[in-house]
């Protein structure tokens, strides 16, 4: 769907948005996945349930450049805290989506980069507190306010940690839209020695 | 009907002093018909605006010496100053397994149509048309003004409930109560717009039938005192007293009391139900607002209430349920608070509160566009028109001379009927014309169609 060809290694707005809004579907599974949340075989089932429209709406305020940032808050089931927060914080590349120019980057570049970022993810796992308890998990949108509301999102708060623990991890850049990511964790008792 | 009354109202009638009788000729002075020019500034972030232009600058001059400690507080001040210029919104449709955290509702609201940058509406500065409201009382607590769904306008005047027909403009007297039982503190239509409850002070609520102008009968025994709120959820009738306690009937059976609230220390002064029927939202005296939830009244825990909410400073009585957003409520906080507070009422999380400057009477939505609409009291007296969410003001429309306690909003949700103690009753085509289609709606998005998708 994107108009980019890889011969020439254009990349239009609607392109880096749906390669950063398949990047975020990807994300989201590979998190849920390895952290646990949900065991390997209910996996399949969840997977479908609700990233599609989650990545329908990413790319809408992508491609107007609203979205600020996406995270993903993993809670304990029962008291509801909050024990991660990944956070993907997004630049958008003003010019592009206001006069609607073109950029140029290789495709081939753009996936190494989001690989190592889903390898990273995956290796978390060694340094991140362990899940013990049953999880559950919320998505965020950091959008702009004048950004009208879909029925299927409602406002919300930002769910913070109080005093954690952060990991920055790679970013990847399409040239028009540039993603950060962040791990913030809550202090595990056992690290305070 | 008490003969007394009678008399002294056509004894008035001489007078031009009859009630709902349109101010014509006396009041047009050049205050209310010149078009005023109000410059507004309150769209201005000062701070905001302060704090980006004297910072930036100081990062252009010491890129070099930027400390890690100094680049961390201004990134963490620019977080909390940005909390205004951003929205968090969270998925609404919670994941299934393991566990559902929220009970999904179905939103019932029609697919949301994407618009486009519509043109800005002209919103008249001044009344469209100001009715004579003798003996309004001046009350804060009160609720003394509905507009029902038949378009009949219900307004307390001292001892007597007027009905004023929206489509003729006529008007009629529905009841005049006793010396002993008055004055009428709170007026409710029922969804069917026939049936009318009115709260008296002596804690009794007569249940009346408009359009046989009968009544139907009076339930006693719920409150100790007056009843000063009231809201219908179908044929539960809720009603807040003055004793702080809240009280649902059922309108149909005998033993009316169905079932008791408690957690108010004070004079229940707001009461509304959500659109959906599920949640109550009350003010309190006390500065209080209890969310209650109809689930929770079978549950086991200690206290009824689903959520406390104490952010307030000051008596709260302008409640309003979010019509195009399910779970958003927004509150309004008396004379000592006077800021507009909005809440996402699964959670019970605070979203956002704007400092408008007066004492906040009452607050109402409009259905056809995401505004909202607040009344004040002291300085201006005015009604606040803001846009939702970015909270920016669009219009303040002002005539009432003293506070605009009581508001109610048209059927068709054009017209705002807003009531004072200075006796009169103004009528404000503040929420504009609704669309009349809709533009082809937004394509259904079905769940599983984007999983084939080719990029």
């Amino acid at each position: 769907m994107a108009s980019r060809t890889v011969a020439k290694d254009i990349i239009t707005l609607r392109g880096s948005a749906a390669i950063v809004s398949e990047f975020f579907g990807y994300a989201a599974n590979s998190i849920l996945y390895n952290r646990g949340v949900y065991p390997e075989e209910s996996f399949a089932k969840v997977k479908k349930y609700g990233l599609p429209m989650l990545l329908t709406q990413d790319e809408e305020w992508l491609e107007a450049g609203k979205l600020q940032r996406v995270v993903m808050v993993i809670m304990s089931k029962a008291t509801k805290e909050v024990l991660e927060r990944w956070n993907f914080s997004i630049e958008t590349d003003s010019d592009v989506v206001e006069k609607g120019v073109s950029r140029e980057k290789s495709d081939r570049e753009i996936m190494r980069e989001i690989q190592a970022i889903m390898r990273q993810i995956a290796s978390s796992i060694t340094y991140l507190p362990c899940l013990d308890e049953p999880c559950v998990f919320d998505v965020l949108a950091y959008t702009d306010t004048d950004v009208p509301v879909p029925f299927t999102w409602i406002e919300s708060d930002p769910k913070l940690i109080a005093n954690p623990q952060m990991v920055k991890l790679h970013s990847f850049d399409t040239k028009i839209h540039k993603v950060d990511t962040l791990v913030s964790y809550k202090n595990d008792e056992w690290d305070e020695q | 009907m008490d003969a007394g009354s009678l008399n002294s109202y056509s004894n008035l009638k001489g007078q031009s002093r009859c009630p709902l009788q349109e101010q014509l000729l006396h009041r047009k002075n050049s205050k209310e018909n010149m078009d005023r020019f109000i410059p507004n500034r309150s769209a201005m972030d000062f701070d905001y605006a302060h704090y980006m232009l004297t910072d930036g600058r100081k990062i252009k001059e010491n890129q070099t010496v930027c400390s890690p400690a100094r680049e961390a507080y201004r990134k963490q001040l620019a977080e909390t100053l940005n909390m205004n210029r951003t929205r968090i919104l969270a998925f609404k449709n919670k994941p299934p397994a393991p566990v559902e955290l929220f009970p999904s509702e179905h939103s019932t609201a029609s697919a949301h149509p994407t618009k486009s940058a519509k043109p800005r509406r002209h919103i008249p500065q001044s009344s469209e048309r100001t009715l004579d409201a003798p003996d309004l009382v001046d009350d804060f607590y009160l609720n003394l003004l509905d507009w029902g769904s038949s378009n009949v306008l219900a307004i307390a005047l001292g001892n007597t409930v007027y009905l004023w027909d929206a489509s003729d403009s006529s008007t009629s007297e529905l009841v005049t109560v006793d010396d002993e039982n008055g004055p009428v503190t709170s007026v409710g239509w029922a969804p069917d717009g026939r049936h009318i409850a009115i709260g008296l002070n002596n804690s009794e609520v007569q249940l009346w039938d408009s359009a046989s102008n009968r009544q139907l009968r009076t339930l006693r025994g719920c409150h100790r005192s007056r009843v000063g709120s009231m809201a219908w959820n179908n044929h539960i009738l809720t009603t807040g007293g003055m004793d702080g306690q809240i009280v649902n009937n059922d309108v149909r059976i005998r033993s009316h009391v169905v079932e008791t609230y408690r957690g108010h220390q004070q004079e229940v002064c707001g009461l509304k139900w959500s659109a959906s029927g599920q949640q109550l939202a009350s003010g309190g005296n006390d500065n209080v607002v209890h969310i209650w939830d109809r689930s929770m009244a079978s549950s086991n825990s200690p206290t009824q209430w689903l959520h406390r909410l104490e952010e307030h400073t000051s008596a709260v009585k302008a409640l309003a349920w979010c019509p195009f957003q399910s779970n958003l409520l927004a509150t309004g906080g008396g004379g000592g608070d006077r800021t507009i507070k909005f809440w996402n009422t699964h959670t019970g999380a605070c979203l956002n509160s704007v400092d408008t400057g007066s004492q906040v009477c009452s607050l109402l939505w409009s259905k056809n566009e995401r505004e909202l609409l607040s009344s004040h009291g002291f300085t201006q007296n005015q009604l606040t028109l803001w846009k939702y969410p970015s909270m920016v003001k669009m219009a303040e429309l002002t005539g009432h001379t003293s506070r605009a306690l009581y508001m109610a909003q048209s059927p068709d949700g054009c017209t705002v009927a807003s009531a004072a103690g200075d006796e009169t009753l103004r009528f404000w085509n503040v929420f504009g014309v609704p669309e009349v289609a809709k533009t082809a709606p937004k394509v259904n998005r079905e769940p599983f169609s984007q999983l084939n998708r080719i990029r």
